[in-house]
């Protein structure tokens, strides 16, 4: 019987309501518990921040893309290789795209211990799950891509509602995926002609169906099965001036659906790294910030959740299922361009980046990310990413948390940039005073994605019965604190247990802890028709047999965590 | 009586057919007869079967000739061999399966050793390309499904590839190609008159070791510019023809092989091809595929990538991964005398590297684990014969499009055969006693910079 005891630090729990008092957490065999025996491990909190295990709702850190990005930049392994925290540990090396090894030890030094991978190419699940079991202490799910997927697209211009729900609950069994991604809907389908669909109503080409019908139905399908998350989006139109338009027109189709699971989610979208959404202007002169008009909208909306994609003035990588947007960019910055168009169901691109404070557009980016943040009523409703390694490395948490924590922070780096008053006359920022508490904080990085997720249960919190990940930072939160020491305190966490196990000490990698794969297990009816479809588009038209499709076995999930979901009905 | 294996994935090329069916004896020990494979793909199936098949260890012995030895020596030898070396070289790694590359990799990181793929005589090149330029690409599914023209530039797929055209790329009906290969265009470009040349639509045979020259006179016809009467032996109207088919494509893509990655030029040809098709994105859709060869060549790349950052010639030494071809490569390290063991696994050196390299591994402490007898393991100090990986034990492989297929067992391998991966991990967990026991000043520099 393995029992800790967290002594005496400052609490912060939207879980339990905590909000800074001096407690402890009782910890035993992987669970928090009311209290232990006196033979319980102790750890002396006193004068540092406790918080549940952080909850990472958007990152792209396995798969094929991600080792593209890692193969084809050796240079970005100048920046990130360190020798080994202990001889129980792996090498490690990378900034912008880290090793499977590096990301699981950097998420866990800053207290993360869930990571969900952002979009998962079905046809390339196996390699994607690769990755993650090489992906060392934190627990990890991967989102399929749905948005331009051939069954969906057929069936959705039918209106075919069951069978759009059992062809998910079908895929998600045979990718171990766990919620219903969608990027740029119909317009990666178009990308494989050249083409893309800038709006929702741009039809897609042969599937003659437009973004808004994809969306819709997706929402319905999604709900329908009940699944955990609901669907995760990236909408048309990334990355332009003016985009902000087609954000709020995708924002709406989620109007007058309900959210329909067990697992206490409310929201019935999630829209993802929505800085890159949120653009005014009509050309890079005029390019300004809509910050305010995106978040009225999801403030006053509370069936829609959303993630930042803050910009960290970083050399990064950038990589999506937006092939369309990456071909875009690769004009705009003339960088290596790779793309991947995959056969029925998706493609993704990908391209460095350089986001210079110099430069007056990737400033209003930065601005924009961090007003998105600041301007929301509702911490539960808006979670902090970088959109992992679009706007900048995951890495660069503890930084963001800073720029949100500290005005005196983000002040002095907004009063420094090239161009500060053509950014400032751009954006809300120079007048926004609010600073993010570290409740908020909890709100944003721990309990509102584990919610958003349907994982309100296991982690995000603090409650007895949940998961035992705890994390104690080496900050004093009644002060006094520099916005650095910020920085510093959220980088190298002080003490990190994950699932009962204490994984990190003192900044340093302990143990390559008990990491488990999280997949949706859903159950339909039995569909004889969807399941004459998959065998056909099979013999037909993929370029594997269906008796290899599906990822099984224990060299891929060593340790799976299916969450069932039933959604059979009477027939 | 006799039952048959289907969706059996074909283990030696790296296009990766996933549609074979076997027909194997009622008591799962030998092989009847292999379907739907081209002829290489069921003789590596067949030769599984070999009657004169080695199946334990055999160590060299002066006069030249060899002692069977037990795996557990195997073991052992193979452990000392690279716990005492400063910088092994780690070789092969191509026709073995994911999960051995894995603990290979443990392994090399243990002792510091320097792991490197066939990719380094082979689209090593391409890699280095990948690097300067980018690459845009598709899956061969896509290739079946939109493809109205197909340009095959220094690669022979009729030989190399045999089912390639038939599965992916000329022949079969897609959803927007319901035509076949009727509905396609095929341009081939190689200075010989190949096989799958003498199907092209257009031929150019071009003069040897001229394919920059005639890439770059393509992206000079697709801009409307002035070309010399000439360009690497090809009349410039039929440039200008084949520049204008491939702007009016719909949907085009360029598979390549190692007629332009080892020839003069080298990466540099890569580079320009894979400009040209960036260049055709602006007029329409082209990607361009690497003909990849061993069946899990691609899947070492992957691995390494995911592992260490790159994907071959990664020099783990130092206690952290470093790439730098020419220097960490294979032959430059054999050749400059910078490694004092060699361990191969999953490749033939002997029978690819020049002959000075090859001379310097039958000087080294040497092990090579192989199914097979070849001239890598005629010239190593220990032989391991092991399972075949696709045959007799199954493992993950990545298709030359990067796309990752279970591989199956088909029938169990001689009795008491280990396997890549369970003679890895036994060498690993031998290799992690032994460094443990060592004594102060013999740890690798590995471990002393990552103490």
């Amino acid at each position: 019987m393995a029992e800790y005891l967290i002594k005496n630090g400052f609490v912060f729990d939207p879980v339990t309501g905590v909000k800074g008092d001096r407690k402890d957490v009782a910890i035993r065999d992987g669970k928090i518990v009311d209290s232990v025996s006196s033979s319980a491990k102790v750890y002396d909190a006193s004068g540092k921040t406790v918080m549940a295990g952080a909850v990472e709702v958007h990152a792209h850190v396995a798969g094929p893309k991600v080792n593209e990005g890692r193969n084809y930049r050796p240079e970005d392994k100048l920046f990130g290789t360190r020798v080994k925290d202990s001889k129980d540990t792996r090498m490690t090396g990378g900034f912008s795209i880290p090793t499977t090894f590096k990301t699981g030890y950097s998420y866990a030094k800053m207290g993360y211990t869930v990571v969900m991978e952002a979009a998962m190419p079905p046809l390339y699940a196996r390699h994607v799950h690769e990755e993650m079991r090489d992906t060392p202490i934190i627990d990890q799910g991967a989102f399929p891509v749905f948005g331009n997927n051939w069954f969906v697209l057929e069936y959705l211009k039918n209106n075919e509602l069951e069978n759009t729900a059992a062809y998910i609950a079908w895929l998600l069994r045979a990718s171990k995926g766990y919620a219903v991604k969608v990027v740029n809907p119909g317009g990666t389908e178009a990308w494989a002609w050249g083409l893309n669909c800038l709006s929702v109503n741009d039809p897609v080409p042969y599937f003659d169906i437009t973004p808004a019908q994809i969306v819709k139905g997706l929402i319905e399908a999604n709900e329908y099965l009940g699944l955990p998350h609901s669907i995760h989006i990236h909408a048309n139109n990334l990355g332009n001036p003016g985009n902000f338009q087609t954000t709020l027109d995708t924002f709406k189709l989620a109007e007058g659906y309900k959210a329909n699971n067990k697992f206490g989610r409310e929201q019935t979208m999630h829209h993802t790294h929505v800085q890159f959404h949120s653009y005014g202007g009509d050309n890079w002169g005029n390019f300004e910030s809509k910050a305010d008009a995106i978040m009225d909208y999801v403030n006053a909306n509370p069936n829609l959740t959303i993630d930042t994609g803050n910009v960290t003035l970083d050399e990064t990588t950038t990589m999506t299922a937006d092939g369309p947007f990456e071909h875009h960019l690769t004009e705009l910055n003339h960088l290596k361009w790779a793309n991947v168009d995959v056969e029925l169901e998706t493609a993704a691109g990908i391209v460095p980046y350089v986001y210079s404070p110099d430069i007056k557009v990737c400033a209003i980016q930065w601005a924009i990310g961090l007003e998105l943040a600041l301007l929301a009523k509702d911490p539960m409703r808006c979670f902090i990413t970088t959109d992992h390694p679009n706007a900048g490395p995951f890495t660069r948490y503890p930084r963001i948390m800073k720029w949100l924590m500290s005005k005196e922070s983000r002040d002095e780096r907004l009063n420094t940039f090239k161009h500060a008053d053509k950014v400032i006359s751009s954006t809300l920022l120079a007048g926004l005073d609010r600073e993010i508490s570290f409740y908020e904080l909890a709100q944003m990085t721990r309990a509102g994605p584990a919610k958003a997720l349907g994982l309100a249960g296991t982690y995000g919190g603090l409650a007895p019965g949940m998961d035992a990940d705890v994390v104690v930072y080496d900050i004093n939160p009644e002060g006094p604190f520099t916005g650095d020491d910020i920085e510093r305190a959220f980088t190298d966490a002080s003490y990190v247990i994950k699932t009962g196990v204490p994984v990190v000490q003192d900044g340093r990698v302990i143990s390559n802890g008990n990491k488990r794969t999280l997949w949706v297990d859903a159950k339909v009816n039995e569909n004889a028709q969807v399941m004459r479809d998959v065998e056909e588009k099979f013999l037909k038209y993929y370029s594997v047999s269906l008796k290899n499709y599906e990822v099984q076995g224990h060299h891929y999930i060593p340790n799976p965590y299916a969450i069932e979901v039933d959604a059979t009905s009477e027939v | 009586m006799a039952k048959t294996v289907t969706d059996v994935i074909c283990p030696f090329c790296g296009t990766l057919c996933d549609d074979l069916e076997v027909q194997v004896s009622d008591d799962g020990t030998k092989i009847l007869e292999v379907y739907n494979a081209c002829a290489i793909g069921a003789e590596k199936f067949l030769h599984s079967q070999a009657k004169d098949r080695i199946t334990r260890p055999r160590m060299q012995q002066e006069d030249g000739s060899y002692k069977e030895v037990s795996y557990d020596d195997a073991v052992e030898y193979t452990a000392q061999m690279l716990a005492k070396a400063k910088k092994p070289l780690m070789y092969g790694w191509s026709s073995t399966s994911c999960e051995a590359q894995s603990v290979g990799h443990e392994l090399a990181e243990a002792v510091g050793g320097v792991v490197d793929n066939t990719a380094t005589v082979c689209h090593g090149s391409s890699l280095i390309a990948i690097q300067d330029v980018g690459i845009p690409s598709c899956t061969l599914g896509e290739v079946k499904n939109r493809a109205d023209l197909v340009v095959f530039w220094g690669c022979n797929p009729s030989h190399a590839h045999p089912r390639h055209l038939s599965r992916y790329s000329i022949f079969p009906r897609g959803f927007f190609t319901g035509k076949g290969h009727k509905g396609r265009k095929m341009i081939v470009v190689d200075p010989r008159n190949t096989d799958t040349m003498k199907m092209a639509d257009v031929g150019l045979q071009l003069e040897q070791g001229r394919d920059y020259e005639l890439l770059s006179a393509l992206r000079v016809a697709f801009r409307g510019e002035d070309l010399p009467d000439v360009v690497a032996g090809i009349p410039k109207e039929r440039i200008y023809e084949a520049a204008e088919m491939m702007k009016n494509a719909r949907f085009g893509v360029i598979f390549f092989g190692m007629g332009v990655t080892q020839s003069l030029g080298k990466n540099h040809n890569i580079d320009i091809a894979i400009m040209v098709t960036k260049d055709l994105n602006e007029f329409t859709k082209f990607s361009i595929i690497a003909m990849r060869g061993h069946y899990n060549v691609t899947g070492s790349g992957a691995v390494l990538g995911w592992q260490f950052g790159f994907p071959f010639a990664t020099d783990l030494s130092r206690g952290f991964a470093r790439y730098n071809p020419g220097e960490t490569t294979s032959n430059d390290l054999l050749r400059r005398d910078e490694c004092d063991a060699v361990f191969v696994l999953g490749s033939d050196p002997g029978a690819h590297f020049p002959i000075s390299s090859v001379k310097k591994i039958a000087h080294l402490p040497s092990v090579a684990v192989d199914p097979h007898i070849t001239p890598t393991t005629e010239i190593s100090k220990l032989h391991v014969p092991v399972a075949f990986v696709g045959v007799e034990v199954g493992g993950c492989c990545y298709r030359m499009d990067n796309v990752p297929i279970e591989s199956r067992k088909v029938v169990e391998p001689p009795e008491g055969m280990m396997t890549d991966t369970d003679f890895l991990a036994r060498v690993r967990d031998r290799v992690v006693e032994l460094k443990a026991q060592a004594p102060v000043g013999t740890q690798s520099t590995a471990e002393a910079q990552g103490a």
